[in-house]
């Protein structure tokens, strides 16, 4: 009995953890662009699961995220058209404060666009009581969903940093700016695309995620935090080192309700992001070498 | 103080004054209410706005220990000791006055910390706190502190809404009044609200005139240097690490001793004055006071949580804040107060563009 509610759990981390992984990865994909954290991670999330469910109303469901997921990677593109691209030479704390001050706006744009209500999708497959029994581990069908579309969006990501042409040209932005643009590409171009990618993840996360966690207007908070945690954890900027440093996380969260009340779930999370700032801020898988070269 | 010091704390004693007689001659003595808040919430903000304008360093965190101050303060003057009255510890404090007796609200008993020991357990506990995060946090630079600082924050917030001793998400009530002096009490009785108002006032008059003091001295040519270059100014022999860390105590203590007070005024404290958006506003007060501009952050501190307070911003208030936030970051990061305009106008004028103004912090 116990061992099988210890997989319970473990499954119940690991699909956290995946999620979390997912915003890391967003937040990964515009730092590297740009070296800005962008503080409205979540809320990419929040607006992608929100605009799902409205349009699921009439729409079928494919199609429906298809949608969410265009709208809100044109949120992304406005935002740094708008508020990120014409700023020159801009302070950390500068670009820290704008951020903050979108995801603040953005989330009140939602509370009097949709309310305070709690909303979800339907299940991708099944309902809310379908359940697979794997080795005496009850697993919801959504849950494997949310594991397959997480691990296929990091493998493409992979895949299209590693072989495409603007791939390769956000990454060459990343290690050097100066250098890419000398080799005639264009870097205003490339952050706006990271906003958009980093968006459409997000969403699509937003959309995947949301028949489980369900999705309100606050909802992003959480989560960024999260999924900034992981980052760190990672070392900012490794996107694959996000992934296992997000299921670490997932997992510690997920047993330590055996060991303390929920209600302190999210403290157990900002104290492991504090221990390995204040220890190992080049995270649990980057080098600290390269970390000291890093400007920030 | 120099003359010029002397006159300028004139005029805001006198501002002060003139605010209350206007409320006195009009009828609206209801917004003193709302002032006198407005005033401990500047204490917050005058004191981060040190640490953020003057020492660079961005704290995420400050509603944290705004509510440590007010948490403590309020958990020793209301929890009932009562039933341990027996024990010999609590004898021995019941005789030297610092545990004293009132009848609540239903008439029973209660037995509670006096408020000036509340008070002082309060702050040293915050200051204890701000001290030992103080030195790991500070080291930290740009998004690893800003982060650190929110996260700080954060913890604070799920320890307040969690505990039951805290009051979960009702917060703590009934927390009794405050008497400073004999016939002087911090309390949100109709009755004493001129004398709070200038009570409010007082504290914020002198921790206003030792933050100036501060930054005209030594220290705030230190603190400067680091905003500008912290590895030049440590390289001309400041000690960074000390100064930063006083700072960020300095400020702590502020928020805490404005949390004890406006929850003795108050009568209660809730868990939302930990919240992120506390710290977030906080930070944007500050942002539009100018940053490095004590006047700025008082002046906007008072302004901004008076309208907020009177229910001016209506259902968009977090909304506001989000969008000064913003503006300012990206029109004017330093400071409304600080553009100035025909500088702005001239170099318009001659073509330059405006967006290169280096604000020089990172």
């Amino acid at each position: 009995m116990i061992i099988e509610l210890f997989f319970q759990y473990l499954v119940a981390g690991i699909t956290y953890g995946i999620i979390y992984s997912t915003v890391a990865i967003g937040f990964n994909i515009i730092y590297n662009a740009t070296g800005i954290i962008n503080f409205a991670q979540g809320e990419f999330v929040m607006i992608g699961g929100m605009t799902a469910v409205t349009l699921n109303a009439f729409l079928p469901l494919p199609l429906a995220i298809i949608i969410a997921v265009i709208i809100t990677m044109v949120v992304g593109a406005l935002i740094d058209i708008i508020f990120i691209r014409w700023i020159v030479n801009p302070s950390v704390l500068r670009m820290i404060i704008i951020t903050i001050g979108l995801s603040i706006v953005i989330r009140e744009i939602a509370l009097h666009v949709w309310g305070d209500g709690v909303r979800a999708l339907p299940y991708f497959t099944g309902n809310e009581i379908t359940s697979l029994s794997i080795a005496g581990v009850h697993i919801s069908p959504q849950v494997l969903w949310v594991i397959g579309v997480c691990s296929v969006v990091v493998i493409a990501l992979n895949f299209f940093f590693s072989f495409t042409l603007v791939g390769r040209q956000m990454r060459a932005c990343a290690s050097n700016r100066n250098a890419a643009r000398l080799c005639g590409i264009n870097a205003k171009n490339i952050v706006t695309l990271s906003f958009v990618l980093s968006a459409g993840i997000g969403a699509l996360a937003g959309c995947v995620i949301s028949p489980i966690t369900y999705v309100q207007y606050d909802s992003g908070t959480g989560l960024a935090i999260k999924g900034f945690t992981v980052a760190i954890l990672g070392g900012l900027g490794n996107s694959m080192a996000a992934v296992a440093a997000g299921i670490i996380l997932g997992i510690l969260e997920s047993f330590s309700i055996w060991v303390l009340p929920a209600a302190y779930k999210d403290a157990i999370a900002i104290s492991i992001l504090l221990i390995i700032l204040f220890y190992r801020p080049s995270g649990l898988f980057g080098s600290r070498e390269v970390f000291r070269l890093k400007e920030f | 103080m120099p003359g010029k010091r002397v006159l300028q704390m004139a005029g805001l004693i006198t501002g002060v004054i003139t605010v209350q007689l206007l409320t006195r001659f009009t009828g609206t003595g209801y917004f003193l209410t709302q002032l006198t808040m407005s005033a401990y919430y500047s204490l917050v903000i005058i004191g981060l706005c040190l640490l953020i304008g003057y020492a660079g360093q961005i704290s995420l965190g400050h509603a944290g220990f705004f509510a440590m101050g007010g948490y403590i303060s309020a958990l020793l003057t209301t929890y009932n000791l009562l039933p341990y009255k027996d024990n010999a510890i609590i004898a021995v404090l019941m005789k030297t006055g610092i545990l004293v007796v009132r009848t609540n609200l239903y008439g029973s008993e209660i037995l509670y910390f006096q408020p000036w020991v509340a008070c002082i357990i309060a702050v040293s506990m915050t200051v204890l706190v701000a001290y030992l995060i103080g030195g790991p946090i500070l080291k930290l630079k740009g998004h690893y502190l800003a982060m650190a600082t929110l996260g700080l924050g954060i913890i604070v917030y799920r320890i307040v809404l969690g505990s039951a001793f805290f009051g979960e998400a009702d917060g703590l009530s009934e927390v009794p009044a405050f008497t400073l002096l004999p016939g002087l009490k911090v309390s949100g009785n109709l009755s004493v609200r001129i004398s709070n108002y200038y009570i409010a006032w007082g504290l914020v008059i002198i921790a206003f005139i030792t933050l100036l003091n501060l930054v005209d001295s030594r220290v705030g040519r230190a603190l400067r240097s680091i905003h500008g270059a912290e590895d030049a100014s440590s390289a001309v022999g400041v000690n960074t690490a000390k100064y930063k860390l006083n700072t960020f105590v300095l400020s702590a203590a502020f928020a805490s001793i404005a949390g004890v007070f406006l929850t003795h005024y108050n009568g209660g404290i809730g868990p939302s004055e930990a919240s992120v958006m506390k710290s977030v506003r906080y930070v944007a007060i500050v942002a539009v006071g100018g940053m490095a501009n004590l006047w700025g952050a008082l002046i906007m501190g008072v302004l901004l949580n008076f309208l907020s307070l009177r229910g001016y911003f209506g259902s968009f208030d977090d909304a506001v804040f989000g969008g000064i936030l913003i503006v300012i970051m990206l029109f004017a990061p330093e400071g409304l107060i600080r553009v100035d305009i025909f500088r702005y106008l001239k170099r318009a004028v001659s073509g330059e563009k405006a967006g290169e103004q280096n604000d020089g912090s990172s």
